[in-house]
């Protein structure tokens, strides 16, 4: 039997999440593509009425954005430039349609290796906070995707929000998304970039790639190499060979896979020297 | 077992509490619950946009949302938007043609435009990027919306008597369009319909079986109807050509491509909607299908029917002189290939209609482009006199050439003959995507030589046309290729051949250029080598070989009205800035580089050397209400426009005079099939005859000199010159058949003489000539392409409305730039349009348009075909400008980005990158 359930609070979501397998849905900008039914099926948890889990909160710790935030709230969401790339990535999903009810949480768990979220999140070292009728539990969210649309979810669980740090609320940022068309596209790849530096030199620097691997990678060993460099520099630490080597990406109607690799290092490239352009702050 | 639940809708302000199941789609709700079907649904996926409607003001995709997420909240449909500038500028740029995305583009801009009242043009392609189009190529639209502020006049006055033609009116028909009330395939619902699904198989090849379809129907709780081809009555073959009948409307045994439907069911819509056909009983044996033309060729494959030996369909030829000998003496020669894609139409309506029994007619409402074709068609396969079958056209939400070919007729009515009630059929976006035509995949190989002087001399040419598992058009694309592979060019020594090679793949037919647009891929950027070779300019390399007035084509058909070269010349200023400015740019280093292509075409107008006549009426009823029957279907190209216009003129009458009767075959006479860019020619010659003649017999009756003016009155109508008036009552007239007093029925078919075995012979009565240059922005890393602008002359003969001409010149350019950088359907893999791409608002060129009249001798007013022309030289100028950008030579379609990129790695370096 299907039965859809419409919650206002999280605790009443919670509590039907414990014991039976329910389908959350968000913005369903996933979910009804995946179906050629007019109905969602089965037993349906939708999130949407739960107002606590809309919108961005600052803290002392950092910021956190509910699950269902959608990418126009966070658009429209004051943000450090740190969030720059998040914001820029907001802008690319799909179109203003799909940005009014896509959420961001919907993006993490449908876990796609070209979801656009995913790099500017990793590059701001997020955490996803999952929960259940039994507790709460955080994960890096580089934890949390697992594989191709996989994830850490247990049973009875579903996320409640994505936290970023304080720290990771410095320095400037973009994103870069390569598509064969200007709106409504999926990425061939796509790049996050974070940098620190406030005197001039590199104090920190978050890179990710998205759509060339099964989950959307940190470059840990590329932003190492960028510490200490001025700004202006960066476009050249960024090795092709060595990008090549981190990511593990397919071939696919949209791209093959050495495309994709070196297409992720020229990106990197100019999202570095973008931000050199605008003077890392 | 669904969950109903109650849910308060406040739907354009108005209250509705109903009954439904909570994570039902809003388009649904809102169509089948609320009867608001100005909410199209064209993918159910988010790729479309066509669904979109306004959230407390905010635009989302209907089709996304579970009703229970709106319920209390305030939503708008196109029914509830204000009337107001907006509508008025869509219609007044002529931002809509077929319409199917006119309610989601008119939502995705109101909600803009309640934010931002004057926005700019990038804000508005943000705000429409959500929505596609395959008609317009946005241009209009983009224009509209930013005009929304408009003075909120629809348009000019209507033209005098006399002055129709060569007006840029609004289309006739458009006001449905942007009110939202146009009634396509899916909008009418008969009472009681069953609603009809098809069965369809997941293999390329495969023999099947049914288990026992009884008792699952039993299973059903309720009643299933279950039919398949052992249900059909007539001969269960059709094709678009009758000697190659091939296609069943339901396969019997085996299965030849993928998305063939081996059986039906119906039923009452949510007991049907609700079935599990995933436990259909079906048994399939796959067998290895032939995947591509390679296969199908080799020697010992299997035949994919019985008769066609080496899966030849047919072949076509056209030699005139000793193209081999000439070859072998040109001192300037150039040779390439290419290989182009299976593309699909993309129409944003997919496939839908409903069937219903009147008396003993079988009357079947669905898209189409060519009723009379379904009609016969449909009956033959259900064992009926065509008389029987009534094809109502519903408003059609493109086609491209795909809407020619029979798709859910045959189904619907098969339904409602066997059960006797009525029924109706709406494909999903993957079923019409894997069950109908595509675009022939081509591989093509060419040789051409000239003489230093850079005058052709020769020319080969072969290609292999991948037409799919069932013949379609595949026999009009392998007689039209030899015969177009020239290009609109005078070259004396001539060969080439075309073959129609059956595979497993989808069905290649029709689309908007019938294998020409791939031969001319292949054909305009070998002439660039040439040019190249011979160290000519090639824009004058083309100028220097263009056909002219008098001479004669490769098929040795002696041309007059030729405007080829008139095209060539009005670009020679745009060509010699653009070059100016790419060279400009690429002064500057780095890794954006400027380039610009010129292409050209020509394309003969109506069927290949074959009869296809048209047939108009014009009446007047005793009331004095005059009709006029317009029987060339228009899927958003304009025929209810242009004919009405040349008509209007003929008879002498203001065109919004009539009223205008489609193309329903129990109505109207035939008009033939909206294909070959043959209607403003050929159904346009018929309306001009048409109302000349009845002009002819209104002045005889009166006695009145040739200038004399007609009007219609209530009752009467009056004729009168400077010195006198008169009027017929036409109360005391007698009355024909038809309902009309006085009335004229003309007909025309082109004249044509058939092509002998060396393709000699005059295969069109009339040509249209075009020319296209393209100037792109290539990034050299990314192998990504940016077209900015597209410089296009067209010779239309006559501009018979300008404003339209205009916009089938930039929804041809959309297309071929689609085909150029973008679409590649996979079978199977691409299903959707969310990885089967097309070009979105932010993708297309600022277009330039020079409409050319170099009158014809032979279309009325002088006016030539427009419609499949405007296509064909977009790819290849696109891929001549990446040329010229960055020395790459792209072989194969489309040039996606890891393409191009590969092949700039490629080329051979080239200081300064560019060709003369
Ligand atoms: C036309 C179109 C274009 C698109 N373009 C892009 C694009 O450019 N880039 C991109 O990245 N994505 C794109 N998407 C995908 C999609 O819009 C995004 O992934 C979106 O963020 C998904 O959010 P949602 O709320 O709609 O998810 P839903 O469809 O509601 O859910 C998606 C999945 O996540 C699960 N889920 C949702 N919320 C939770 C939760 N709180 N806890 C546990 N599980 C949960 C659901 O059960 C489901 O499995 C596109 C989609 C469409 C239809
Ligand atoms: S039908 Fe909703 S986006 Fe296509
Ligand atoms: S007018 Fe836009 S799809 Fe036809």
């Amino acid at each position: 039997m299907d039965v859809y359930h419409r919650p206002e609070t999280l605790q009443d979501a919670l509590a039907l999440l414990n014991g039976t397998a329910l389908t959350v849905a968000a913005g369903c900008t996933d979910l009804f593509p995946a179906t050629p039914a007019q109905e969602l099926a089965g037993q349906v948890l939708d999130i949407t009425a739960i107002a606590a889990l809309r919108g961005i909160d600052e803290g002392a710790d950092g910021w956190r954005l509910g699950a269902a935030t959608t990418w126009s709230d966070i658009l429209r969401a004051s943000l450090p430039p740190a969030f720059d790339m998040l914001k820029q990535a907001a802008r690319e999903v799909g179109s203003v349609q799909i940005q009014n009810a896509g959420t961001i949480a919907g993006n993490i768990c449908n876990a796609s290796p070209a979801a656009d979220g995913v790099p500017p999140l990793l590059a701001l070292d997020a955490a996803v906070e999952l929960a259940s009728s039994t507790g709460t539990r955080r994960l890096a969210l580089c934890d949390f995707l697992t594989g191709v649309r996989q994830t850490a979810l247990r049973p009875g669980e579903m996320v409640t929000a994505i936290e970023v740090p304080r720290a990771s609320g410095a320095g400037c940022s973009r994103f870069l998304k390569l598509g064969a068309r200007k709106y409504l596209v999926i990425s061939i790849a796509s790049v996050a970039v974070r940098v620190v530096a406030p005197a001039g030199r590199v104090e920190g620097a978050a890179l990710a790639v998205g759509a060339c691997s099964p989950v959307p990678l940190r470059l840990t060993a590329l932003e190492q190499r960028l510490c200490g460099r001025a700004p202006d520099d960066l476009p050249d630490a960024v090795d092709d060979a060595a990008i090549a080597g981190a990511l593990s990406p397919i071939s696919d109607i949209r791209a093959d896979a050495a495309y994709r690799a070196a297409a992720a290092a020229e990106l990197l490239r100019r999202a570095l020297g973008d931000i050199a352009d605008g003077a890392a702050g | 077992m669904k969950d109903v639940q109650f849910l308060h809708l406040v739907v354009n302000g108005a209250a509705h509490d109903i009954a439904a199941p909570p994570g039902r789609r809003l388009s649904a709700v809102l169509r089948d619950d609320l009867g608001l079907t100005g909410t199209k649904v064209g993918c159910d996926a988010g790729d479309c946009g066509a669904c979109t409607v306004l959230i407390g003001g905010e635009p989302v995709c209907a089709c996304l949302t579970p009703v229970a997420q709106v319920s209390g909240a305030r939503i708008t449909t196109v029914e509830g938007l204000a009337d107001g500038g907006l509508q008025a500028a869509f219609l007044r740029h002529g931002a809509a043609q077929c319409g199917i995305c006119t309610p989601g583009m008119l939502m995705a801009a109101a909600a803009l435009l309640a934010r931002d009242p004057r926005p700019d043009r990038p804000a508005v392609e943000d705000a429409l990027g959500g929505v596609l189009c395959r008609c317009t190529g946005y241009g209009a639209i983009v224009a509209a919306v930013l005009d929304a502020g408009g003075d909120g006049s629809t348009a000019a006055p209507v033209p005098a008597p006399g002055a129709a033609v060569g007006a840029s009116i609004p289309r006739l028909d458009g006001q449905a369009k942007v009110a939202g009330t146009e009634r396509f395939g899916a909008d009418h619902v008969p009472d009681g319909a069953l609603l009809v699904r098809a069965i369809r198989s997941p293999h390329a090849s495969a023999r099947f079986a049914f288990g026992d379809l009884a008792r699952w129907a039993a299973a059903a709780p309720g009643r299933v109807h279950v039919l398949t081809a052992a249900d059909i009555p007539g001969e269960n073959r059709f094709s678009t050509i009758p000697a190659f009948r091939d296609q069943p409307a339901l396969a019997e045994t085996h299965v030849r491509m993928r998305g063939e439907a081996v059986a039906l069911v119906a039923g009452p819509a949510p007991l049907i909607e609700a079935l599990d056909l995933g436990d259909f009983p079906v048994e399939w044996t796959p067998e290895a299908p032939l995947e591509d033309v390679a296969a199908a060729r080799l020697a010992g494959a299997a035949r994919i029917h019985s008769r066609r030996e080496g899966n030849l369909l047919i072949e076509g030829k056209v030699r005139c002189g000793d193209a081999e000998g000439a070859l072998k003496d040109a001192p300037v020669t150039a040779a390439a290939a290419v290989e182009t894609s299976y593309v699909e139409h993309a129409y944003i309506e997919p496939e839908a209609g409903a069937a219903w029994m009147e008396g003993a007619v079988l009357a079947i409402r669905a898209c189409t482009q060519a009723p009379m074709m379904d009609r016969d068609d449909t009956a033959r396969v259900l064992g009926l006199p065509p008389e029987r079958v009534r094809i109502v056209p519903a408003a059609t939400g493109g086609g491209f050439g795909s809407k020619l070919d029979l798709s859910l007729q045959p189904l619907l009515g098969l339904v409602t003959l066997r059960t006797g009630q009525p029924s109706r059929m709406v494909y999903s976006r993957r079923e019409s995507m894997a069950s109908t035509t595509k675009r022939h995949p081509a591989k093509m190989t060419a040789r051409a030589g000239a003489d230093r002087a850079g005058r052709l001399t020769a020319m080969r040419f072969d290609g292999d046309f991948d037409t799919g598992a069932y013949s379609s058009w595949g026999p009009t694309v392998a007689v039209r290729v030899p015969v177009h592979a020239s290009g609109p060019y005078r070259v004396a020594n001539y060969h080439a051949e075309a073959r129609a090679v059956h595979t497993n793949g989808p069905v290649s037919g029709a689309f908007r250029g019938f294998g020409v647009p791939q031969a001319a891929v292949l054909q305009e950027t070998l002439f660039d080598d040439l040019a190249l070779a011979a160290g000519i300019d090639r824009l004058e390399f083309r100028r220097i070989n263009a056909l002219r007035d008098g001479d004669r084509s490769v098929c040795g058909q002696q041309l007059f009205g030729v405007g080829i070269g008139q095209c060539l010349d009005a670009l020679a200023e745009p060509w010699a800035v653009a070059l100016r400015d790419a060279a400009q740019a690429n002064a500057k280093d780095g890794a954006l580089r400027r380039g610009v292509g010129i292409a050209a075409c020509w394309y003969g107008c109506g069927n290949t050397a074959l009869p296809n006549p048209s047939t108009v009426r014009v009446g007047i009823t005793p009331a004095g209400r005059l009709r006029l029957h317009q029987g060339a279907m228009d899927i958003g190209q304009g025929a209810n426009t242009v004919i009405a216009q040349i008509c209007a003129d003929a008879l002498g009458v203001p065109v919004d005079a009539f009223e205008l009767v489609g193309p329903d075959t129990a109505l109207t006479p035939d008009c033939g099939k909206t294909s070959a860019s043959r209607q403003t020619f050929i159904t346009g010659k018929a309306a001009l005859l048409a109302g000349s003649a009845l002009r002819a017999g209104i002045l005889a009756l009166t006695n009145m000199g040739e200038d004399a003016r007609i009007a219609p009155l209530p009752g009467a109508l009056r004729v009168s010159d400077g010195r006198q008036s008169r009027d017929i009552a036409l109360g005391e007239l007698p009355v024909d058949a038809n309902g009309y007093v006085l009335a004229a029925e003309e007909s025309y078919d082109p004249p044509t003489a058939a092509l002998d075995e060396n393709g000699q012979g005059s295969p069109y009565a009339v040509y249209g000539y075009g020319a296209q240059v393209a100037e792109i922005q290539v990034d050299t890393r990314l192998g990504t392409v940016k077209v900015r602008r597209i410089t296009a002359a067209h010779d239309v003969g006559r501009a018979i409305n300008p404003a339209l001409a205009k916009g089938q010149i930039e929804g041809g350019i959309a297309q071929g730039l689609g085909m150029a950088l973008m679409e590649e359907y996979l079978p199977g893999r691409t299903d959707n349009l969310h990885d089967y791409l097309i070009p979105t608002v932010g993708d297309m060129p600022e277009i330039r348009s020079i409409l050319i009249e170099k009158t014809d001798p032979e279309g009325p007013y002088g006016a030539k075909g427009l419609g499949e022309h405007v296509l064909i030289p977009t790819a290849p100028a696109i891929l001549n400008a990446i040329r010229h950008a960055t020395g790459a030579r792209i072989g194969r379609l489309p040039a996606l980005p890891h393409r191009v990129r590969a092949a700039i790695r490629a080329a051979p370096e080239r200081p300064g990158g560019h060709a003369p």
